[in-house]
């Protein structure tokens, strides 16, 4: 018979008698977490990867925020490419009396070179794919245009100085602006041969062009190389690597938290087996012992414990992966709509990942002290005393860190991240352990006085330190788990949300012209509305640091970059806003009011790479300027009220041409105030940043929603912990009982102790859960957050009365039946 | 070829305790013949069990020289000292130490697994129907009584037919009247199968069914009775 027999046999023995089942449990939920994530994860991937050139409407797109230069076209003809051009812009559209804005967008008449149109002919159909633009003289528009305008098929409408038929409702195009759920403004498809005729293409319109190109891929190689190297300020490329960048980033995001969320359910999971795995060493050391005697050899015993451990991990992974699979539906479901798209099957990656994840946790965790197992002295089948097996316990935690390091490589795959978890989970164990040696010295001091049940429970946690310790560290870690999940998160959310007053600004107006200030303000007045702050706004362009040319290529993130390479709205104050607080330098005074100085924000300070006393060289209107960085401001940029990256003094700027901006808060009930703003000033365009909040926040609560649903799995692993760590002094409590029966202890007595003891061992434990949850939470506030976050007396009572009666009232049942046995039936037992 | 299946020469335990060191067998020299049965008694302290686990191979000597079938134990590595245990030698503990995971059937299949033999089965429950318990296959240890625990142990000990049996105190844990059925039945099977005995207990009416006594005092064996 060969060992793997023999190991497939011993395995289904254990597992009859139920010394696997918590190895088991944490296993599938670690393994269905990460693999519910993964599945996920990979959909989403495959859909933006074989989708990505329709999303684009292309192979290669060149966004600019000037017309296209006519070298661009010469490029592609040598080339033999095709190509579309689109022209965008969010303008004004009014039906009647009713006005609305949307996001114009014209388009020659090949577009899109990759993808599809739907069209339909009626509201909420689904609508058929059609080729090319729409006709001339007509329009397609999107369903949230339909409705705000209250139209239909075959409507005018008038968008500038033109009437265009509404043709059809457009419910698919390529190269939208972020999904259904980002876009900000509904659509507005027409021929860019009409445009002209609307009057709405003024010099200085902000547009965004784009020249649409596809054709053979070296070809677009070669451009897209030749372009890299050419680019104008302003100009931009999108490859299909970077189809919709909102997407991309949000889906990212969410992303590394989902695997961070999973990844902590898989460490709570590796707890657990680490405990498990103790409790199955010191309960098989006999059985060892015995075998050894029989007559088996060391390396048999190893060979039948790692095939053993082989075959659990491959199973219990194996159901893991199914569960991942059928979890990450609900994931689907959530998120799903971000993508915007049909998402195909997973590929068969995160079936490895989840195999991988759950052979690593067990053979690191469980691995290392059971194979220890076979060093267990044969003389102990005469003499119990003598067969301590003494473990190594450097090697068995080394190797725990080490799986933990691989699990962090493979889920978040940054070396750096993976380092500082390490680091952090390290110091965390450090605390746990620190902290709960300290409560237990404490406690032993205080032992002598109390009933003799009181006693007793106390008596025994001191007695058995060492796994005491232990013990407390897995309910700490499960209960501390437990707390961030629900105290913690529910007071970082609150505080987060509770950030935005009701009044905040949501409206905004842009294009208010000098000449029309006054008027702006005289409506506002006699529409019984506070007149809200109005802002100068100068477009101008960064061109020089210091007086060298601004290197964009040398930035460090993408985000500087473009940042460096778009154009600017500089501003003018007197006085800093209320919400802004100076952080370096200081705000100029009235004599300096027309010198050239510049108030910065921080955060684009950092990411442009400015510091206090630069000079900064702007262009505008084909002239230039430079002045010096003389203050850094911090902006609450989710307040949405208007502010600015960079400021300067009165008297410097209103030389250049100027346009006007403001926010103000509308009530809901106050709507109509809209059309007649827009029909007295149609140049205005008013944004609604109430949509945009909406849109914003369904994102974020879905992705909130998506996090808590893979939390589902880590708070299981916590309760897993628990139970391990219940179940870590098991066997000895079963003995010692019987032995106190047989003595004459009472059955109240007996369960008074127990109760007593994991009661104490729950409240310390919640003591340090709350402690430790509080300084994470603390940690996660300021980072993530940028908020000041302190633990309130909710969470310290909450964790220690969590603990002490959760854990006094689960660690009694676990064990109830220690009481209920006939003491007999145990010492035989054993 | 020895006659003698087990011969012990110059066997000395000594361990090192906090009073000093602490000799536990001093100059143990004897032989057993095949065949024969052997009983070790003595008082508690004298050293019965830790002659018992030297001549199985459980634990080393400080010097001395233990052969079984002509093999030196303490020649071979512990890994050649189980493969010899496992071709040779069976036990009956007094405490048992049946697996507590372990039917009765797969207890007694268990040895014979170890070793690779095909079939363990069929072999265990024949020899678990002649120990009684042929009603009783699918139990676990702690539904079997005491006696019952034993006669598990037994057949465990026999099922794989080996040359030597070594016995710490087998009835130690029962009541007299099962211990005196055990020790029919370790006597019945060894004549049956014609094993070698090696017994070791602080009772008489088990010693004196053994064709030899030795007598363990202080770690040095007395002349023999």
């Amino acid at each position: 018979m060969t060992a793997f027999v023999l190991a497939l046999r011993q395995l289904r023995r254990d597992w009859r008698a139920g010394e696997l089942t918590i190895l088991v449990l944490a296993l599938v939920i670690a393994v269905a977490s990460v693999s519910s994530v993964n599945f996920f994860t990979s959909r989403i991937h495959q859909a933006l990867e074989s989708q990505a050139n329709e999303l684009l409407g292309g192979d290669l797109v060149l966004v600019s925020s000037n017309p296209i230069a006519e070298a661009r076209f010469k490029d592609v003809d040598a080339l033999g490419l095709q190509y579309v051009e689109t022209m965008e812009f969010p303008t004004m559209v009014l039906a009647g009396e009713q006005t609305q804005l949307a996001s114009l967008k014209a388009v020659s008449a090949a577009y899109p070179l990759r993808g599809s149109i739907r069209v339909a002919d009626e509201l909420f159909a689904a609508g058929e794919v059609v080729s090319g633009s729409p006709a001339r003289g007509n329009v397609w528009v999107g369903a949230r245009l339909v409705t705000a305008l209250s139209i239909n098929v075959g409507d005018d409408i008038q968008v500038g100085d033109s009437d265009l038929t509404v043709a059809g409702v457009l419910t698919s195009e390529p190269d939208q602006a972020g999904g259904m759920l980002f876009g900000v403004a509904p659509r507005l498809l027409m021929h860019l041969d009409d445009l002209a005729a609307t009057g709405l293409v003024q010099p200085a319109s902000r547009i965004r062009y784009r020249l649409l190109i596809a054709g053979d891929s070296k070809a677009i190689e070669k451009i897209h190389k030749a372009w890299m190297a050419s680019l104008a300020p302003g100009e931009r490329l999108n490859t299909i690597q970077d189809a919709r960048p909102q997407i991309r980033t949000a889906l990212e995001r969410s992303e590394s938290f989902l695997g961070l969320a999973a990844l902590v359910s898989v460490l709570l999971a590796g707890a657990a087996v680490a405990m498990a795995a103790r409790r199955f060493v010191s309960r098989h050391l006999d059985n060892c012992a015995v075998m050894r005697c029989l007559g088996a050899q060391q390396r048999l015993i190893n060979q039948l414990y790692l095939y053993q451990m082989l075959v659990l991990g491959f199973v219990a992974s194996l159901i893991g992966v199914l569960l991942g699979y059928l979890a990450q539906n609900g994931l689907v479901v959530v998120l799903g709509p971000l993508a915007g798209v049909e998402l195909p099957a997973p590929t068969a990656k995160p079936v490895v990942i989840g195999l991988l994840t759950g052979m690593i946790t067990l053979l690191g965790f469980a691995l290392p002290p059971i194979l220890q197992l076979a060093n267990v002295p044969t003389l102990r089948v005469l003499r119990r005393e003598m067969g301590q097996v003494r473990l190594n316990t450097m090697f068995a935690y080394a190797a725990g860190l080490g799986a933990f390091f691989l699990l962090v490589m493979m889920q978040a795959q940054n070396l750096k991240l993976a380092i500082a978890m390490l680091g952090g989970i390290l110091l965390l164990l450090l605390l746990l352990g620190a902290l709960a040696g300290l409560l237990l010295k404490l406690l032993k001091r205080s032992i002598n006085q109390g009933a003799t049940a009181w006693r007793f429970g106390l008596v025994n946690i001191s007695r058995r330190a060492g796994s005491s310790v232990v013990q407390m560290m897995g309910f700490s870690i499960g209960l501390m788990a437990l707390l961030l999940l629900t105290v913690v998160r529910t007071d970082l959310l609150e505080e987060w949300q509770g950030r935005l007053p009701d009044d905040a600004p949501n409206r905004f107006l842009i294009n208010i012209q000098p000449d029309q200030l006054n008027e702006v303000e005289a409506f506002f007045a006699n529409e019984n509305i506070e007149v809200p702050l109005i802002y100068p706004m100068v477009r101008a362009r960064l061109v020089g640091v210091n007086g060298h040319a601004l290197d964009e290529e040398g930035l460090e993130t993408e985000r500087g970059k473009r940042l460096a390479m778009r154009e600017f709205n500089l501003s003018w104050a007197a006085e800093m806003q209320a919400d802004n607080q100076l952080v370096a330098g200081r705000w100029w005074n009235q004599n300096e009011h027309g010198q050239p100085l510049l108030s910065v924000e921080e955060g684009i300070a950092e990411e442009l790479g400015f510091k206090l006393g630069d000079t900064l060289s702007y262009r505008v209107a084909g002239q230039q300027f430079s002045a010096k960085v003389t203050s850094l401001r911090s902006v609450e940029w989710d307040s949405f009220r208007a502010n600015f990256f960079v400021l300067a003094p009165p008297g410097l700027l209103d030389i250049y041409p100027v346009n006007y901006m403001s926010a103000f808060y509308l009530p809901s009930d106050q709507h109509t105030l809209l059309n007649r703003l827009v029909q007295q000033f149609p140049n205005i365009t008013v944004f609604d940043v109430a949509t945009i909040l909406d849109q914003v926040r369904t994102i974020i609560e879905r992705v909130t929603l998506a996090v808590e649903y893979v939390f589902l799995f880590t708070l299981l692993a916590g309760l897993m912990v628990m139970f391990a760590a219940i179940h870590a002094s098991l066997d000895e409590r079963i003995h010692e009982a019987a032995i106190l029966r047989t003595l004459g202890a009472r059955r109240s007595q007996l369960l008074g102790s127990m109760m007593l003891e994991y009661a104490s061992l729950g409240l310390m434990s919640g003591l340090v859960a709350s402690l430790t949850a509080g300084a994470v939470g603390m940690i996660v506030a300021e980072r993530v957050f940028q908020l000041d976050y302190l633990p309130g007396p909710a969470l310290w009572l909450g964790g220690m009365m969590l603990g002490a009666i959760g854990i006094g009232i689960a660690g009694t049942l676990g064990t109830r039946f220690v009481v209920n046995r006939p003491p007999l039936q145990t010492l035989r037992g054993s | 070829m020895d006659k003698a299946v087990l011969r012990v020469s110059d066997l000395y335990k000594r361990v090192v305790s906090p009073e000093g060191e602490l000799t536990l067998l001093s100059g143990i020299n004897l032989d057993i013949a095949a065949g024969e049965t052997v009983a070790v008694v003595g008082s508690s302290g004298a050293g019965k069990s830790t002659l018992l686990g030297l001549l199985a191979g459980l634990d080393v000597p400080t010097t001395g020289q233990v052969m079984v079938d002509n093999e030196d134990l303490f020649a071979l590595d512990e890994d050649g000292r189980a493969r010899l245990r496992s071709e040779k030698v069976g036990f009956v503990f007094q405490a048992f130490q049946l697996l507590p995971n372990l039917t009765a059937l797969e207890n007694v299949m268990l040895p014979m697994e170890l070793a690779g033999k095909r079939d363990a089965s069929a072999v265990a429950s024949s020899v678990l129907e002649r120990v009684g318990l042929g009603a009783r296959l699918s139990h676990y240890p702690k539904q079997l009584s005491g006696g019952e625990q034993q006669r598990v142990a037994i057949a465990r000990a026999f099922a794989p037919q080996p040359k030597l049996l070594f016995a710490d105190e087998p009835t130690g844990n029962l009541d007299r009247n099962t211990g005196t059925k055990i020790i029919d039945l370790l006597f019945d099977l060894n004549a049956e199968h014609g094993t070698t005995l090696v017994l070791v207990t602080h009772d008489q009416n088990l010693a004196k069914r053994c064709q030899r006594q030795l007598e363990l005092e202080a770690g040095q064996l007395r002349d023999e009775q």
